[in-house]
């Protein structure tokens, strides 16, 4: 991983973004609702706002900051439950074939012939717009690729001898799923996990962007969509959150380019 | 739309601050100020054209935005905001109104009032024609009340306390009062009260008549075209009843759906007026300034929407009269009007606008003082029980407003969370009572009878309806004061009566009265005397003229 530069940059980027969203509102203790200046403040004009204000004269630093938990928390946190439904269903259906298989994958199906941000919609729509409602939408459009990649892999490692001898001497299912299955089947896991949490980044700012984000919270979709009305007379608004999207994505495809790279025997035995 | 039958300005909004009392000390010079004087400028130039004894010019054609595209023409059934502004120039009621709301002649050229204010004799302009040409009749008015009663709600609510109306000749109408009426004359504005044409609608079911799509009326303009989705047509009635109107040959009423291909549109030549709500008001700013552009606010005074708070009375910390009075010093109003509403409106004193008769600012005042209103909730207990905000789904402008309004309370130590809605499901809250704090606003229709006093008296407390008196406020006095105001004789005593009535609807805080509000029309300074009347933003095109 650390041998890959892009990974590295990516993890930097991700470490940055983390500190940031960890100990920036430590270093901001105001609310970025605050409104603390005149509105409409061009950037670097005044230090006490480095990135100006927005249409009702808001720290956009601040905003930027404060934005910065929410987005990271819902990527983590959707993706940690996209992987929770995901894996078991997807271990399930490569294990044990047959009429689970294909019960489970047309179950998966169903969820994959709806376009995800579509779906995404409807659900926060019905549920209210909520941190918990944008976690669980993104959750339940994320897992079935999940499902879907566990399932191929765990298919072709359950012929292999040494879980075949796991059968013969008697182990139980779970026992073999978990102990011999998962842990060879997990690294394309993880490289798609890193990817899932940039993929739930933009689902989050584009719900955001809509006006479907948490109203009590703030965060960078909802800065790029309330500032995109005023796009002709105040550029600012909408690009440094932006940015922020932009480069944390980034990072994160940077992370999982690397880790592809890293936990690939083949590509990493190339490059020996 | 919270109320009324106009659905223009749920545009989003964002404002160019000329915020004069910015709190904060700003460190730099005030880049704005040039833009400020421009803008008084402009103010200055719209309000002042009727003032300026110019001779009026003669023919022309002027394109207008209507947004959305109405959903009909024919006044007297449909009454949706851009109906009312398209048909306001069709069809004419039998008076308008001034700025100051007083009556002005239309299809009546003179009326009086009995003695004991229960008789109103309207003597109605001879030599009037339909666009077809059949003569305009007494007979026309008493149909069109028939009708108008079936098809018009309001209408139907404002002819409550008629009696009875006698034709004694052709140009003569006589409505007796079950008991006098104060606000009577109010309610004779062409969209409150259009005159329909007895003999193409008598008989006839009126749902499916063939001229709701090609209205016949009695105004300066005629109904030419309607090409669905592009525009809507009317040409100059020759035959007009007010001699050398109107001005203009033709109006070509735009339809186009995107809010900034409208403001494309206006800034390219394609059209010249863009009226109220028309284009996002983040957009008034950077058009007003464009060359030969005037800016109005007028032309809604009797709408005079007002914006407020609902705060329900019921339950909770919002109980405490004290804890409604700190939301009110607690939230900056002028802060909302220079900042979110681009500094147009203004500060609401109390229930009544103050475009509306019987205002009074000899109230209790509440400046914007956040020390006070942490004093109020200290004295009045409040320990941060958590209250519900709905911001009104109404686009950016409600959104930045409810934004703002939450961080003002939370800054005096209230917790407030923001219920994110639509507006079917904000409504439904409202009038099932499931909320705390509700950002609304209503129409007031030149007269605390008409437009207020629905909002406080306990008799208009009715669980799952909206716009009446949802916030649960009851109060013997208020009651006996609106059911007294409402047919008090002379204008002296009701002016006494409402007086007494703001003062302790004030004091009280059953809602918290943020703003009124203003929807500046915006168009080009060619565009002569378009807005002289307080209804002038629907029949305003009767005295416009175009300078070449």
């Amino acid at each position: 991983m650390l041998k890959s530069p892009s990974g590295v940059i990516g993890l930097v980027i991700l470490l940055v973004a983390i500190s940031v969203a960890v100990f920036g509102p430590m270093l901001f203790p105001n609310s970025p609702w605050r409104m603390v200046q005149r509105p409409f403040l061009p950037p670097f004009t005044l230090g006490a706002v480095p990135l100006g204000t927005d249409a009702l004269g808001r720290d956009i630093f601040a905003g930027m900051i404060f934005g910065a938990r929410v987005s990271l928390l819902v990527g983590l946190v959707s993706t940690l439950a996209a992987l929770i439904v995901g894996v078991p269903i997807g271990a399930m259906a490569g294990y044990f074939g047959g009429k689970v298989d294909d019960a489970l994958m047309r179950f998966t199906e169903f969820f994959q012939t709806i376009p995800s941000f579509a779906l995404a919609i409807v659900l926060v729509a019905i549920l209210q717009p909520s941190i918990y409602s944008i976690v669980a939408s993104i959750a339940v459009v994320s897992w079935p690729p999940v499902a879907r990649l566990v399932r191929g892999e765990v298919l072709s490692l359950r012929t292999r001898e040494y879980v075949q001898a796991a059968v013969v001497t008697g182990q139980s299912n779970s026992w073999i799923i978990l102990r011999e299955i998962l842990p060879n089947a997990l690294s394309p896991v993880i490289v798609l996990a890193s990817l899932m949490v940039a993929t739930a980044i933009l689902l989050e700012s584009s719900l955001s962007f809509l006006g479907l984000g948490d109203p009590n919270l703030i965060s960078w979709g909802y800065m790029v969509g309330a500032g995109r009305t005023v796009i002709r007379q105040a550029w600012w608004i909408t690009v440094f959150p932006g940015i922020a999207i932009l480069i944390s994505v980034l990072g994160l495809n940077l992370i999982g380019e690397g880790l592809n790279d890293a936990l690939n025997p083949r590509l990493s035995r190339e490059g020996r | 739309m919270a109320d009324g039958d106009w659905d223009g300005p749920t545009v989003a909004l964002r404002a160019r601050a000329r915020a004069k009392r910015f709190r904060l000390v700003s460190l730099e010079k005030d880049y704005d100020m040039p833009k400020r004087v421009l803008l008084g400028l402009l103010l200055a130039c719209g309000l002042a054209a009727p003032a300026l004894a110019q001779e009026p010019k003669t023919g022309g054609v002027i394109n207008a935005v209507i947004q959305p595209e109405p959903p009909g023409l024919m006044l007297a059934q449909v009454q949706n905001g851009p109906t009312q502004m398209v048909s306001g120039n069709i069809f004419e009621g039998l008076l308008r109104y001034s700025p100051k709301l007083d009556p002005l002649p239309e299809l009546a050229e003179s009326w009086s009032v009995s003695e004991d204010a229960k008789t109103y004799i309207f003597k109605l302009k001879k030599g009037v024609t339909w666009h077809d040409g059949k003569p305009f009749t007494a007979a026309d008015v008493l149909f069109s009340i028939e009708m108008l009663k079936q098809t018009h709600a309001r209408a139907r609510t404002n002819l409550a306390q008629v009696d009875k109306v006698e034709t004694p000749d052709d140009h003569t109408v006589v409505f007796t009062l079950k008991q006098p009426f104060g606000p009577f004359l109010g309610i004779f504005e062409v969209g409150s009260m259009p005159m329909v044409p007895k003999h193409l609608y008598a008989g006839t079911d009126w749902k499916t008549n063939p001229y709701n799509n090609a209205p016949i009326g009695t105004g300066p303009f005629m109904f030419k075209e309607w090409q669905k989705g592009s525009f809507i047509r009317l040409v100059k009635n020759p035959n007009y009843h007010e001699k050398g109107k109107p001005h203009l040959d033709e109006i070509y009423w735009q339809i186009i759906p995107d809010a900034a291909a409208r403001s494309v549109a206006y800034e390219t030549g394609k059209v010249d007026v863009l009226p109220g709500g028309s284009v996002e008001n983040f957009d008034v700013p950077r058009l007003s300034k464009l060359k030969d552009t005037c800016v109005t606010g007028a032309g809604w005074e009797f709408f005079s929407p007002l914006a407020w708070l609902w705060l329900n009375n019921r339950q909770g910390p919002l109980a405490d009269k004290r804890v409604r009075q700190a939301i009110m010093y607690a939230v900056d109003r002028d802060f909302a009007k220079d900042v979110i509403w681009n500094g147009l409106g203004k500060v609401a004193t109390g229930p009544s606008a103050s475009t509306i008769k019987f205002y009074t600012d000899d109230v209790k005042k509440y400046p914007y003082d956040p020390a006070k209103a942490k004093a109020l909730l200290k004295e009045a207990g409040y320990k941060g029980e958590k209250i519900r905000l709905l911001p009104l789904a109404y686009g950016e402008t409600w959104q930045r407003w409810g934004e703002a309004v939450k961080q003002n309370l939370q800054d005096v130590g209230m917790t407030i969370e923001t219920i994110a809605t639509d507006v079917a499901g904000g409504n439904q809250k409202i009038a099932e009572w499931d909320y705390d704090i509700a950002f609304t606003y209503l129409y007031q229709y030149g007269d605390p009878a008409l437009g207020v006093g629905r909002n406080y008296i306990s008799s208009n407390i009715a669980k799952g309806q909206m716009f009446n008196n949802v916030e649960g406020y009851s109060n013997p006095d208020i009651d006996k004061l609106f059911a007294e105001g409402a047919v008090a004789t002379p204008d002296s005593k009701r002016k006494e009566i409402y007086e007494k009535a703001q003062k302790i609807l004030v004091e009280d805080v059953p809602v918290a009265w943020m703003l009124e509000l203003q929807f500046p029309t915006i168009m080009r300074c060619k565009v002569k005397n378009l807005i002289t009347t307080g209804i002038g933003v629907n029949d305003g095109f009767k005295d416009a003229w175009l300078d070449k």
